[in-house]
């Protein structure tokens, strides 16, 4: 239903950009002759009324169909595909540099409350959700490329070991923001778990507060660190778009960054596509993860 | 349903950082430190030209790029312009568009939760959906292809990014005005024969109206970055604006030679984003004290 929504607001994206779509494609030439100009029309599903448009639009988008490039006449699909896995092996990285940063810390900040570890790890935390990742990105690119050198400043790599290394950087730029998120999220769950009853409970029976910690609480605290797992993964999305930029990486993002400025639209509205998919993806795993964590939630039919 | 958490979560975790440790209710360096900031930057934004030692935008092609020096502190940039003028002058884009947005947000996000949560009903409905469906929407992927796409720059984003933020301030409203309904004085109100307009506006909007301006503060924090980062992909201010996110990606390549026309804007930024969201910590901390007394 959002999806449907979504791809309409899409498809509508070629009626709102300035000058009419054929003069997108064709440039602005005076002579362009009647039968290029039909089968410009044909192709970008320009002929017949609005909504006959959109529904021959949406029908070859199922099938991945979304046309050529304005700007380099490649299939938008392989374009596409083409970039997926650089952009995809970069939000991962970063994924899990958030989480195997983010909540430990956030464990460890709830543990030491209120003490000089956790006013530190909270002060940090405040201080990279506020720090976009292109600026981020910057100050690593000169500490480390160009200050010490550990690592190259732009390019992808060859090969596994180097591609690692030279995603390094970029991950940790897009780590940091949502590592912010993370710790806040995760360390005010711990909190309120550890005033629990079966906490105090727990640890009067003399169990190591190692199994209490990660044994009991983590299961009670893992749903809200589930849901901003979710978000982070679509908040990856967006910054990967800044970090692609800034490491000049040829990934999802910056096709996206250059192909909004070249106005290529049929490029534009497969990758918008994309995207919607994915946050729609990404919120029905957590949704799904709920009842996994915690058996008390069930689903009820009314609550859609 | 899970948003609803959000808020809760998110004010808890600073508390403490914000009360100085003997001083029960003193403030604490921290919170000064950033009011300190979010000041300067404000004298910046609104007195920037009279206070920079160069012009902003005043090129010296034969000077060109170069370090720090005691005529230029944090050196020139590749066209001879003062990296330290820019960075205070630069200051203006990040709080003016902000500000607007913040504005924008919460105007329309107090009426529109007010009059839903109020009401309640098909209008109830309509809203509340709509607010779930552009909440949902990643606002700075959607501000990018639709900056992008219809062009406009600068207030353009600002007027995008009302839209795309004014939901978070709908639904926080829109809960605090369901609590404030059931309250034994709105009944009063209500029985009494005071028009509902006059109950929601007058009544309830001033009981809903701390958390509405804490939820500012941390759109203003947001707004700061969004606009920042659109700029930075050359979709926000024009070439050649003194802006932070523009300097940053104007620097990408000047790195090697002066590196501060990266490291300036970059951490007045950081620093500037981060103060606003301690202060906004601390004006929510503070108001909802008062709330509960």
């Amino acid at each position: 239903m959002v999806l449907v929504i979504v791809s309409f607001l899409i498809f509508g994206l070629l009626y709102i950009a300035p000058g009419s779509p054929e003069q997108l494609v064709l440039g602005n030439s005076k002579s362009i002759d009647p039968a290029t100009l039909k089968a410009v029309r044909q192709e970008y599903h320009l002929e017949g009324p609005f909504l006959v448009r959109y529904l021959d639009w949406s029908e070859a988008a199922l099938r991945l169909d979304f046309g050529r490039s304005i700007r380099t006449s490649e299939p938008v699909r392989d374009g596409i595909t083409q970039r997926l896995g650089l952009t995809a092996q970069l939000a991962g990285l970063a994924f899990l540099l958030t989480l195997a940063l983010g909540v430990p810390l956030g464990v460890l900040a709830a543990v030491r409350q209120a003490g000089l570890v956790d006013r530190g790890v909270v002060f940090l935390s405040i201080v990279g959700l506020s720090a976009p990742a292109f600026a981020t990105g910057i100050l690593l690119l000169y500490l480390f490329a160009v200050r010490v050198g550990w690592f190259p400043a732009f390019g992808q790599g060859e090969g596994f070991a180097d591609r690692l290394h030279h995603l390094v950087l970029p991950a940790i730029a897009l780590a940091l923001t949502a590592t912010g998120l993370v710790v806040k999220i995760t360390r005010a769950a711990f909190v309120d778990e550890l005033q629990k009853d079966y906490v105090v409970f727990a640890r009067a029976r003399g169990i190591r507060p190692g199994r209490v910690l990660f044994g009991f609480v983590l299961r009670n605290a893992a749903t809200p660190i589930v849901t901003a797992a979710g978000l982070i993964l679509a908040y990856m999305l967006a910054g990967s778009v800044l970090v692609e930029v800034t490491f000049a990486l040829p990934g999802i993002g910056a096709l996206l960054v250059d192909s909004v400025t070249a106005q290529d639209i049929p490029m534009v509205q497969g990758l918008a596509l994309l995207i919607a998919a994915v946050v729609v993806v990404v919120n029905l795993v957590v949704d799904l993860l709920y009842p996994v964590i915690d058996p008390r939630v069930v689903f009820s039919r009314s609550s859609r | 349903m899970t948003a609803s958490a959000a808020p809760t979560a998110s004010a808890t975790p600073s508390r403490f950082l914000l009360r100085g440790r003997a001083a029960g209710r003193g403030l604490s360096p921290l919170v000064v430190a950033a009011l300190v900031v979010v000041g300067a930057v404000i004298v910046a934004a609104v007195a920037g030209p009279a206070i920079a030692p160069h012009s902003a935008t005043a090129q010296d092609l034969a000077t060109g790029i170069s370090g720090p020096s005691s005529e230029h502190w944090l050196g020139t940039d590749d066209l001879g312009r003062d990296v330290l003028s820019r960075t205070i002058v630069g200051a203006r884009t990040a709080v003016l568009g902000p500000l607007l947005v913040a504005a924008g947000a919460m105007v329309i996000g107090n009426l529109l939760g007010l009059v839903a949560g109020y009401r309640g009903g098909f209008l109830d409905t309509l809203v509340s959906r709509f607010a779930d469906l552009v909440y949902a929407l990643p606002a700075l992927l959607v501000a990018i292809v639709v900056v992008g796409v219809v062009g406009g720059g600068y207030f353009t984003a600002v007027a995008l990014l009302v839209i795309l933020y004014s939901p978070v301030d709908t639904r926080l409203i829109r809960s605090a005005t369901l609590v404030q309904r059931s309250q034994a004085y709105v009944e009063a109100a209500r029985v009494s024969g005071i028009p509902g307009r006059r109950i929601m506006f007058a009544h309830i909007w001033p009981n809903v109206l701390p958390l509405a301006v804490a939820n500012a503060f941390l759109t203003f924090a947001f707004s700061i970055v969004s606009l920042a980062a659109l700029s930075f992909l050359g979709l926000g201010v024009g070439p050649g604006t003194a802006d932070w996110g523009r300097m940053l990606s104007d620097s990408r390549t000047l790195l090697f030679d002066n590196e501060w026309t990266a490291l300036a804007p970059g951490i007045a930024l950081v620093v500037a984003a981060a103060s606003v969201n301690i202060v906004g910590d601390w004006v929510f901390e503070r108001l909802s004290e008062r709330g509960r007394r």
